[in-house]
């Protein structure tokens, strides 16, 4: 196991920057996910530490070693690829075993590692066959087994469980969590899923256009956000983001929007800096923290019902401020709410997120 | 089925007209099948009565004849083998590595690929043939035939390999493979059907030719069959049936056996598929 380093990591496909000026570090045994939306260079990144792709800039360090350069081969990581890639004119014992097979090991006992491997991720029974005749959910197993066949530095995974139905990714990443924690394993985890990278990471990349935007633990993404990107990416649904007017009356903040009603809220300094340049400011407010309320309330958001849908145990109630924007609450009713019913959803002021005109997060009061 | 009275007498019609063409191709080959064993074959076609080997005993007896059949094995397989290799390690090349411009390389190189073993290059041919000092040898049949075939085999290949995913190599080489050995233990066996469909390709295209070894080949000891069949005509150039026939048939046994080969052991599987 060992740590990697990203130090201003650039790599430009012809003008095109997919990462650029990219730090960061993860350190020996963690689990870091690079979460972001398609083409934000998220496998780009991944394949950089894989030595599949150089660097147009920067340095890659792994356990202190400098990699950027490298081949693959002599970096001893181990990667899980999305579409598997497992050869397929090999059976799965072979499969299994190549990492073990170029490593010089003889037949014997590469098959046996490769069988004690491939008997905890439950394929043992399988080792015959080619992987042209398994489902998708041993092929994903398989290449997993392959992956963890040998004593690598650090494992990479590009979205290994995108191909499995929702059932199977939900087992894998139980069996990844459990694996994580059993090994502790250094492993950086590509997706763009972030339930997924929630409930995996020990901390969590978020990447936008090639950039990282926040890079922290999964409970401080949630609970602090550093841009309203990463306020609307995680989160499911993700934070709701109103736009809103602010002027400083009093000694504190008052916010104006349509269908807003706030109390004031208690003026800090950065709050002050961020109305200095302008008063567009967003508030936001997780689903999870709205409730129904009365109309007219304090603290509430009020606009005709845009959709009501049944989750399970929970509902999922969305307003229609005009425009599109539109606020989701995710609450626990048996109401029966109609369509253009005036609704008003309810919030305490502990909930409550500002982000400035450029969408930088707000420290609340004591961040 | 229900069918009109004129509808059930076109089917007929259709039928018939499809059977007397059928028959028109079939009968050659009724000829082909059947004159070989027959010690008074003609030009008509005609059941052997009785049948007979006698015209394979002359032909085998003729060792020009025998020789020749030889001589073709030599060229038609030495040149699969350097078609085969040099386009696979090119078009493995062209598809795998970023070098500028290999898409125009490939299509220039398809263009003339149909010029040099066309007849138009004869004439230069020849001279660079000569010039190497070459001439009537199985190399410079072997090289010329290769040098007009790489082109498009490389193309087919191409198209074949880029249709394979990359990351069969990559995740050979994260796992610690030499490029080398991510090419031979991966890349190889995934390409393998791409190389049979060039393999038997080239084969059938260097057994059947006739003008490149007639113009470079000189000495009857170094003739391939296809010009050897030459020899079965009488002074005043009539052919002589019996044995064309018989030589005919040896002559088109291993092209017939290959295919047979090949699709019992390779099944004639396009995974990658060729789409020019
Ligand atoms: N070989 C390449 N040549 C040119 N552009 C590329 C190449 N590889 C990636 N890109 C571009 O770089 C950007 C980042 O690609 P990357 O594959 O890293 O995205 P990603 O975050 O993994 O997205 P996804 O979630 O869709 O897999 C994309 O805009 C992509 O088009
Ligand atoms: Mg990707």
């Amino acid at each position: 196991m060992a740590s990697v380093e990203f130090k201003s990591v650039t790599k430009s496909f012809g003008d095109f920057k997919a990462v650029s000026e990219v730090n960061f570090n993860i350190g020996d045994g963690e689990f870091v996910c690079l979460l972001g939306p398609s083409g934000c260079g998220k496998t780009t990144s991944l394949r950089m530490m894989a030595g599949l792709e150089t660097p147009t800039s920067g340095q890659i360090l792994i356990g202190g070693d400098e990699v950027t350069h490298l081949h693959p081969k002599d970096r001893n990581i181990a990667m899980v690829f999305q579409d598997y890639a497992l050869y397929p004119h090999m059976n799965l014992a072979d499969n299994i075993a190549y990492p073990l097979k170029v490593r010089g090991e003889a037949v014997a006992n590469r098959h046996g590692r490769a069988r004690e491997v491939a008997d905890v991720l439950k394929i043992g029974h399988l080792m015959d066959r080619l992987p042209s005749q398994i489902s998708g959910g041993q092929q994903q197993r398989t290449s997993l087994a392959r992956a963890l066949v040998y004593p690598a530095k650090v494992y990479l995974f590009d979205e290994p469980l995108s191909n499995l139905d929702a059932k199977l990714r939900l087992e894998a990443r139980g069996f990844l969590n459990h694996l994580q924690r059993d090994m502790g394993m250094t492993a950086v985890y590509v997706t763009h899923d972030q339930a997924e990278a929630m409930a995996l990471a020990t901390r969590i990349a978020v990447m936008d256009q090639g950039k990282i935007v926040q890079y922290a633990s999964p409970i401080e993404i949630y609970r602090r956000p550093a841009t309203t990107f990463v306020a609307n990416f995680v989160g499911n649904p993700p934070m709701n983001l109103v736009e809103v007017d602010g002027t400083q009356a009093g000694g504190q903040l008052v916010l104006k929007g349509e269908g807003l009603a706030m109390a004031g809220l208690p003026m800090t300094d950065a709050i002050g800096n961020a109305l200095a340049s302008s008063s567009k400011l967003t508030l936001g407010v997780r689903p999870e923290h709205l409730s129904l309320t009365a109309a007219g309330a304090t603290n509430s958001i009020s606009a005709p019902l845009f959709a009501n849908e049944n989750m399970g145990p929970e509902s999922l109630v969305t307003i229609d401020r005009g425009e599109g924007a539109r606020v989701t609450a995710r609450i626990f009713t048996d109401d029966h709410l109609h369509v253009s019913d005036q609704v008003s959803l309810s919030f305490s002021a502990e909930h409550v997120h500002l982000f400035d005109a450029m969408g930088k997060r707000i420290p609340a009061v004591g961040e | 089925m229900n069918l009109t009275i004129p509808a059930f007498f076109g089917r007929i019609a259709f039928s018939a007209l499809a059977a007397l063409i059928g028959a028109v191709f079939a009968l050659p080959l009724l000829w082909f099948l059947f004159a070989p064993f027959n010690a008074q074959a003609q030009m008509g076609l005609a059941v052997p009565d009785p049948w007979t080997l006698s015209n394979f005993v002359t032909v085998f007896g003729n060792s020009y004849a025998v020789q020749a059949l030889w001589n073709s094995f030599i060229q038609a397989t030495g040149g699969v083998i350097l078609v085969g290799a040099a386009a696979t390690l090119a078009a493995y090349a062209l598809s795998r590595s970023s070098v500028p411009g290999k898409g125009a390389v490939t299509y220039v190189l398809l263009l003339f690929s149909s010029v040099v073993s066309g007849s138009a290059a004869m004439v230069p041919i020849f001279l660079i043939i000569s010039a190497a000092g070459i001439m009537d040898t199985h190399v410079a049949v072997i090289l010329t035939f290769a040098g007009g075939l790489l082109p498009t085999a490389m193309f087919i290949l191409r198209d074949f390999i880029d249709s394979i995913p990359k990351s069969y190599e990559e995740s050979a080489m994260v796992a610690g493979a030499s490029p080398v050995q991510a090419f031979f233990d991966v890349a190889l066996p995934v390409i393998r059907p791409g190389i049979v469909v060039v393999v038997v390709w080239s084969f059938v295209n260097i057994w059947g030719s006739f003008l490149i070894p007639f113009v470079l080949l000189r000495s009857s000891d170094n003739m391939p069959a296809s010009v050897a069949i030459y020899s079965f005509y009488s002074e005043a150039g009539t052919p002589i049936v019996t044995l064309l026939a018989a030589y005919s048939l040896i002559y088109s046994l291993p092209v017939v056996a290959l295919y047979l080969f090949v699709s019992w052991k390779f099944g004639f599987r396009f995974f990658g598929g060729i789409k020019a």
